[in-house]
C-alpha cells in the first residue's frame, strides 16, 4: 500500500512541506506523536535513539530530549508546544539546546505545524509544514549527527530486506 | 549579522539577480540596467548575495564580474536530502510502531 509520501522544500519561503499516511486509525497516530514512551520508539533515526526527559503536551509545555548515539554521543532537542487542537493539530516552535539541554532563546528557531486528518480505510494522513529561519537549522538536523545514523538505518533495512 | 542561502534567495530582487547570472557572468552595470530599482539598492542586494557566497567578483580587464557560484547552491541540496531521508526513516519506524499499538 502506498504511503503517499511527500516532501516539498520552497526555499524561497523557508518551508518544507512534508506528507505522509499511515495505515492506522487517527488517534493511534496521535497517540505516537504526542506520548513520550511511543515518540522515543520512532524519532530517533537507528542507531541513534531517542531519549525524553522532559514531555509536557500542553500549549506552552516543553518536549526536551535526547538523542543519544552509538558511542554514547548525545544531542538535546527542544520544542515548545504553541497551540493544541486535541486528536487533530498541534504547532511547535524549536531551539538550539547546549550540551545540558537549556534551550539557547535567542538562536534560530523552527515551526512546526503538524495536522492529522482520518482518510479511506481507518487510515491517517499526516501533514507538517516545517519553518526555519535560518540555514543553520536545517544543518543542525542533518550534522549533529545523525546523517551517520540514517546511513546505518538503511543498511540495517536493507538486511532486513535481504533476510525476509 | 549572519548570511546563508536562505536568505540569498528570500528576496524576489536577489532572486531575480540570480537567475540572470545563471545565464552568464555580468558587470554590476549591466546587471542593474536589468531593474528599475535605484542602483544603490541593486549594490546592497549583489553585496548580499557575495556575502552569502552564491555570487563570486572576478576582475576582467578593468571590470568587475558577478559569477553565479553553483556550489553554495548544491549544498542546500545535499542538506535537503539527508533531511528528506531522516523523515522517510523516521515514517518507516513509526509505521513498524503502528502495527504493533
Amino acid at each position: 500500500m502506498t504511503n503517499n509520501f511527500v516532501f516539498e522544500p520552497d526555499l524561497a519561503a523557508k518551508t518544507i512541506h512534508l506528507v505522509r499516511e499511515f495505515n492506522a486509525p487517527i488517534e493511534k497516530v496521535w497517540k505516537a506523536w504526542t506520548e513520550a514512551d511511543l515518540l522515543d520508539k520512532w524519532v530517533g533515526p537507528k542507531p541513534w535513539k531517542a531519549v525524553t526527559k522532559i514531555m509536557d503536551f500542553t500549549v506552552g509545555g516543553i518536549w526536551l530530549y535526547a538523542m543519544v548515539g552509538p558511542e554514547g554521543r548525545q544531542q538535546w532537542v527542544y520544542a515548545e508546544y504553541t497551540a493544541i487542537e486535541h486528536g487533530s493539530a498541534f504547532s511547535s516552535t524549536g531551539m538550539f539546546c547546549d550540551g545540558e539541554g537549556n534551550p539557547i532563546l535567542d538562536g534560530p528557531k523552527t515551526y512546526k505545524d503538524t495536522k492529522f486528518f482520518s482518510i479511506e480505510g481507518n487510515r491517517t494522513k499526516v501533514d507538517m509544514m516545517i519553518t526555519f529561519e535560518e540555514e543553520s537549522t536545517i544543518r543542525m538536523f542533518v550534522e549533529g549527527g545523525f546523517k551517520e545514523g540514517t546511513m546505518a538505518s538503511n543498511k540495517q533495512l536493507d538486511e532486513l530486506l535481504a533476510s525476509e | 549579522m549572519r548570511r546563508d542561502v536562505f536568505q540569498a534567495i528570500a528576496d524576489p530582487t536577489r532572486r531575480a539577480i540570480l537567475s540572470l547570472l545563471v545565464l552568464g557572468a555580468m558587470t554590476p552595470n549591466a546587471l542593474a540596467a536589468h531593474f528599475d530599482s535605484k542602483r544603490q539598492t541593486i549594490s546592497k542586494h549583489i553585496q548580499i548575495l557575495t556575502e552569502c557566497e552564491v555570487l563570486v567578483q572576478k576582475k576582467t580587464g578593468r571590470e568587475i564580474y558577478y559569477h553565479f557560484n553553483p556550489q553554495k547552491m548544491k549544498e542546500i541540496d545535499i542538506w535537503l536530502e539527508r533531511f528528506r531521508k531522516m523523515w522517510e526513516d523516521r515514517f518507516d519506524q513509526l509505521d513498524a510502531l503502528l502495527e504493533d499499538l
